[in-house]
């Protein structure tokens, strides 16, 4: 018995209904289709009633496949094959026919219109005659996350997760987590002593049972799929040994390598070699850097085992760990193997170099600083303990120039997007200055002023008002040195004059940028990557922690420019979403997969082993299979597509010279069926 | 400065026609200030260039084209140099002059300016070359507050040498002049 | 050590260096070092004026169509490179090249109002260029003298850089030509914050007060980083910080005595050419001070 395709063509309100008559396409398409039991008009199929229209004519009519000529199938192919499912119908009998955006959206007379759809459902029907029964594909679940970045974001989602019951891993690639927001002073707009609020994070995710942290660690690789991740974590060598290490700092101490500039402080203050990044560093042992040790560099000249080398030992004589050192010069580089079922990327951003911009000094000039540099000298725990003063002479500066939009809002230099937090933060500064300088003078150039947040506005209404921050609209052209001091040629378009001031230090609220290898790291994760190399959410204002590739999520900066507040809760939902996926065993993927034919003995597949489809697949989806005889002995290799992997892109069955491949749900018999649907009418 | 904006400027096609001559958009410029921050003139003028932009952007053309501002403009080109949305400002000015001298608009307080313009290009058009001498004759013979200016400076070149008395015709000058004629 | 294959590259004074004129010593001293070190180079034939600032500032036509005329007339006698020693005439004859390139109907007029195809591919090239891509090695092997202590501030301008897009020179904000020339003649480079200001440019007698302002400006910059001397690669920052360095200081109150010297004087000076047949007797600010430091 053939089939009974039931069609129904939605109103879409007028969206369709203006310019297609949606009647005569009903009509039309009873006429002339064998297989056609039923056709039917609706206003709003979408809708609850158009939904139990559909359900009821199924069962009525004894429908066994459905046309809907509706909206693009992007919308509601879900929709109508849930409803489908309800009556029992195999939900892949259901198509969608796109009579909107490919027609009624695009055609703006009606006798166009109408003949196209009928050209359009007619299609949809020859091949809802083809269509078979599908199963959705059900893969295991490992019952483990990895968090990859441990700053604010992702040491929320940990936390979240684990307080969800669930396993997770967690990778840093710094000796310590904290990311940026440990080298903060204080946090707008409470003002909020940033390592404060962040260090109880910071111990509750080092504590938490569910948390396996790693630090001085990198991702070496991830392999597999939704539920099935394969992660292999580089372990870089710290030279020391933290089962064994105290922190309890002996060897920092006397390390004589005092003058390496410190990348948490952001260059403006210095580290030894063997060193915690910070005070309240989490784990608070070391690691050595090894370009920068004396030891490491002498037995690299020497070519020589680094334990080998005599040139320094003061770190590990003043170890008092026994009988065995804490510390291990020779230890290397360990990869560690994981099973994972969801990740979270929370990689972070990185702050705009300072020397991008020539007329400001092009980074030559010491009291030119950055945001970041200036939060460290802010901070109480910074390389001046909080103090404002000049990096060059130490003095405290009386006239200090804040100048925002610095690598932002600047398509010239490569970035055209706003950075957020600049604007709070600016003004925040202005009010950290004032604090600790009260007869200083701040000046802030800026050209708008963004403060969308909760409170953010009246605070900065606040750095003006009660601070007497003093605010001039206009970007900054030049500074230069003039004797001590730096001359900012500004301007203030609001009186309609040039400005120039003798500052005596220069911040630049620079640009919050995408890490330097987010591109590489993005395609190890085989993840999309916008323009300015921030990672892709799937879509900007419904999907936003949701990155392009199933099981991968993201948190935090690495996915655009955004403050703790919204941080924290994108970190929260991404931790719902894996919390989602790991509380079941199995999942369900959708069986549109490509499928290598398998036929009897002695053919066994019309495959050819060429691995043509191999060389083509993006997902890595296509693997090889022996055909063995009972005794072992291989008599074909063939391919096969990992069910798992396959995203049902179709490049395979494009690609396949032997017509081996096919893809289920749009094989070969059923794209003909459309063709000679339009063909031969 | 006081100006007031109705519909009839707003609906004005003046930017249009700006962006005809010149291919300058100046709906890109999100007034910043970075080009008036940084000219070197900008304590002259009367408006600002960030303002000129602004008179084009709202189609207040006479206030533009009277300006002051468009005459002191040396041409150093640091505002389209540093321009983050690649307007070319001084390109601008250039459109803006032409256009100036085509309505008879050329403000008068910079007649200095406009003169020597004109004593140049006179002696190109007459010699191919600049006669120094005579364009300098011509400007100060137009501008007679300038007569005693540089007094000293002029016997000075000449006893160097670096000023000739006659000028340097080229062969070509016809063809010059042609020049002159044909693109006016 | 010989010079094989001299290249002939066309030579384009511009009105302002030519000889007789007010800034010749520029003229006369690239003249005399490329005989010394090459490249050949050979005035392009009956020349006319670029139109300078006042045709770019009144009439585009009108600029573009003189600045192609020279070009033109360049392709014509087989030239492949233009070297215009003064930046304006560089910067016009670039730009009005590249507007023709990018504007169809503008080509058009042009060609009409010059009479002679404009599609000349010739390369124009401004001073420092020339002796960074012909002369560097030239410089290194001839030189004969070396200033003891002669501390240089180099004072580019606006015309040899901007706009950048389109003249492709060095950094527009930090540029380091000039100075790599300096050091190749011995002396030693100053660093200062204003190399890359106007002077004022084509000002000099309409605004003079502006001109007097931002000459100032660079005078007392270059003043108190320890400059000896400025070196200039433009007849019009020549002139008014050469011309009007008195006026600057009766007006500013500050008496500079800083001998203004052509790179290409400079050039002359470590090949020990002699300083008049350079042109740095013709100075207004006596160069003695440059010219015995080489002595």
């Amino acid at each position: 018995m053939g089939k009974k395709i039931g069609v129904f063509v939605c109103h879409c309100g007028t969206n369709i209904s203006a310019t297609v008559d949606v009647e005569k396409v009903a009509e039309e398409t009873k006429k002339n289709n064998p297989g056609v039991a039923y056709t039917t008009t609706y206003k709003y199929m979408c809708s609850d009633p158009g939904q139990k229209l559909l359900r009821d004519k199924i069962k009525e009519e004894g429908l066994t496949g459905v046309v809907v000529a509706a909206c693009s199938p992007k919308m509601h192919e879900h929709t109508f094959r849930n409803a489908a499912v309800k009556t029992g119908l195999n939900p892949y009998h259901v198509e969608i026919s796109n009579i909107r955006e490919q027609c009624s959206w695009v055609h703006p007379d009606i006798p166009t219109g109408t003949d196209k759809s009928i050209d359009l459902v007619r299609m949809m029907t020859e091949k809802t005659r083809k269509d078979k029964s599908l199963t959705a594909i059900k893969v295991p679940v490992t019952k483990r996350a990895l968090v990859i970045g441990g700053g604010i974001a992702g040491i929320q989602a940990a936390l979240d997760i684990a307080d969800g019951g669930q396993e997770v891993v967690m990778v840093e690639r710094e000796a310590s987590i904290g990311g940026h927001m440990a080298q903060l002073s204080e946090t707008f707009p409470t003002l909020d002593c940033s390592q404060c609020i962040m260090t109880p994070k910071m111990v509750e995710a080092a504590q938490h049972d569910n948390i396996t942290m790693y630090t001085w660690s990198e991702i070496e690789s991830i392999t597999g799929y939704l539920g099935n991740f394969d992660v292999k974590i580089r372990k870089k060598a710290r030279s020391v040994d933290l089962d064994l290490c105290t922190g309890c700092s002996s060897c920092w101490q006397v390390c004589p390598c005092k003058k390496i500039k410190s990348e948490f402080d952001m260059g403006i203050g210095n580290r030894t070699a063997i060193y915690i990044p910070f005070p309240q560093a989490i784990p608070s042992k070391p690691v050595i850097d090894r370009e920068n040790c004396i030891l490491f560099k002498d037995a690299r000249k020497k070519n020589i085992k680094p334990n080998d080398s005599k040139v320094c030992r003061k770190c590990i004589d003043a170890c008092p760990i026994a009988p065995v050192k804490a510390i291990d010069y020779n230890q290397e580089d360990e990869i560690v193997d994981v099973k994972i079922g969801a990740i979270i990327v929370a990689t972070g951003f990185r702050e705009l170099e300072d020397g991008l911009y020539g007329e400001y000094g092009g980074g030559k000039y010491e009291d030119v600083i950055t945001g970041l540099q200036f939060e460290r000298l802010a901070s109480a725990s910074g390389p001046t303990e909080g103090k404002i003063k000049r990096p060059s002479d130490g003095k405290e500066p009386e006239i200090v120039v804040f100048i925002q939009c610095v690598g932002s809002r600047d398509p010239a230099k490569g970035c055209s997007y706003c950075s957020k937090t600049c604007c709070m933060y600016t003004a925040k500064h202005t009010m950290l200055y004032k604090h600790k300088v009260h007869d200083g003078h701040a000046f802030v150039f800026y050209i708008d002023i963004r403060c969308a947040g909760k409170g953010y506005e009246e605070f900065s209404q606040r750095a003006i008002e009660e601070e007497g921050a003093t605010y001039l609209r206009g970007r900054v052209s030049r500074v230069y040195k003039k004797g001590e001091k730096l001359i900012v040629l500004g301007a203030d378009t609001l009186t309609g004059s040039v400005v120039e001031i003798e500052a005596d230090m220069v911040v630049l609220a620079s640009a919050m940028k995408a890490q330097d290898d987010a591109e590489q790291f993005a395609q190890k994760l085989s993840i999309q990557y916008d323009k300015d190399k921030f990672f892709s959410e799937m879509h900007p204002k419904l999907k936003p922690v949701e990155s392009s590739s199933a099981g991968i999520f993201l948190a935090g900066t690495c996915q655009g420019p955004k403050d703790i507040p919204e941080t924290v809760a994108q970190a929260g939902a991404a931790a719902s979403k894996v919390l989602a996926l790991l509380s079941s065993d199995e999942l369900e993927r959708e069986p549109v997969v490509a499928r290598v034919d398998r036929q009897l003995p002695p053919v066994f597949s019309t495959c050819i082993g060429c691995f043509y489809c191999q060389k083509v697949c993006p997902y890595s989806a296509i693997e090889s299979e022996d055909i063995k005889a009972r005794d072992g002995s291989v008599i074909k290799t063939v391919a096969r597509v990992n069910e798992g992997l396959c995203q049902g892109c179709g490049l395979c069955a494009a690609t396949c010279r032997s017509k081996s491949v096919e893809l289920e749900g749009f094989n070969d018999e059923q794209i003909y069926a459309e063709i000679n649907a339009l063909e031969f009418n | 400065m006081k100006i007031k904006i109705t519909t009839k400027e707003l609906k004005s096609d003046f930017a249009e026609e700006v962006k005809k001559r010149s291919g300058i958009d100046v709906k890109k410029c999100y007034q910043c200030g970075k080009c008036t921050a940084g000219c070197p003139v900008a304590y002259e003028m009367d408006y600002m260039p960030n303002q000129i932009i602004r008179f084009v952007q709202l189609g207040l053309k006479r206030e533009a084209l009277t300006s002051r501002t468009i005459w002191l403009c040396a041409s150093c080109i640091t505002c389209t140099t540093r321009c983050p949305k690649e307007v070319k400002i001084a390109e601008l000015m250039d459109v803006l002059r032409e256009m100036s001298l085509e309505e008879g608009l050329a403000n008068p307080l910079e007649k200095n300016i406009t003169t020597f313009h004109e004593a140049f290009l006179n002696s190109v058009k007459k010699h191919g070359r600049i006669s120094e001498i005579g364009m300098i004759q011509e400007y100060k013979m137009k501008r007679p507050k300038t007569a005693l200016q540089d007094l000293l400076v002029g016997p000075q070149m000449l006893s160097k040498g670096k000023l000739s008395f006659l000028p340097h015709d080229i062969k070509g000058k016809d063809a010059v002049k042609k020049i002159f004629e044909k693109c006016k | 050590m010989q010079i094989e294959e001299r290249k002939k590259i066309g030579y384009y004074p511009g009105c302002a260096i030519t000889m007789g004129s007010s800034s010749e010593e520029y003229g006369t001293s690239v003249l005399r070092v490329s005989e010394e070190i090459g490249p050949e180079l050979e005035e392009i034939h009956d020349w006319n004026c670029c139109g300078a600032s006042s045709a770019h500032a009144t009439n585009h036509k009108l600029s573009t169509a003189l600045s192609i005329r020279n070009i033109s007339l360049a392709e014509q006698s087989g030239y492949k490179e233009i070297l215009a020693p003064c930046p304006m005439c560089s910067q016009r004859l670039i730009i009005s090249q590249k507007d023709v390139a990018d504007d169809e109907e503008l080509k058009k007029d042009v060609a009409d109002a010059i009479e002679m195809p404009c599609d000349g591919d010739v390369k124009i090239i401004n001073y420092l260029e020339l002796i960074k891509n012909y002369c560097m090695d030239e410089i290194a092997e001839k030189k004969k003298k070396t200033p003891k202590d002669l501390k240089i501030a180099s004072y580019y301008g606006c015309l040899l850089l901007r706009p950048p897009k389109v003249l492709k020179f060095d950094d527009p904000e930090n540029p380091t030509s000039m100075e790599e020339i300096v050091e190749a003649t011995g002396a030693t480079s100053v660093d200062w914050e204003l190399k890359t200001n106007c002077c004022g440019g084509g000002f000099t007698l309409s605004r003079t007060d502006v001109v007097l302002k931002l000459t100032n400006d660079i005078l007392e910059c270059a003043a108190d980083a320890g400059a000896d001397a400025i070196a200039v690669a433009c007849p019009m920052c020549h002139a008014n910080l050469d011309m009007r360095q008195k006026k600057i200081g009766k007006e500013y109150k500050r008496k500079y005595d800083i001998p203004i010297v052509y790179i290409s004087e400079l050039i002359g000076l470590a090949l020990d050419l002699g300083p008049i047949s350079l042109g740095l007797n013709k100075h207004f600010i006596d160069t003695k001070s440059v010219v015995n430091a080489f002595e």
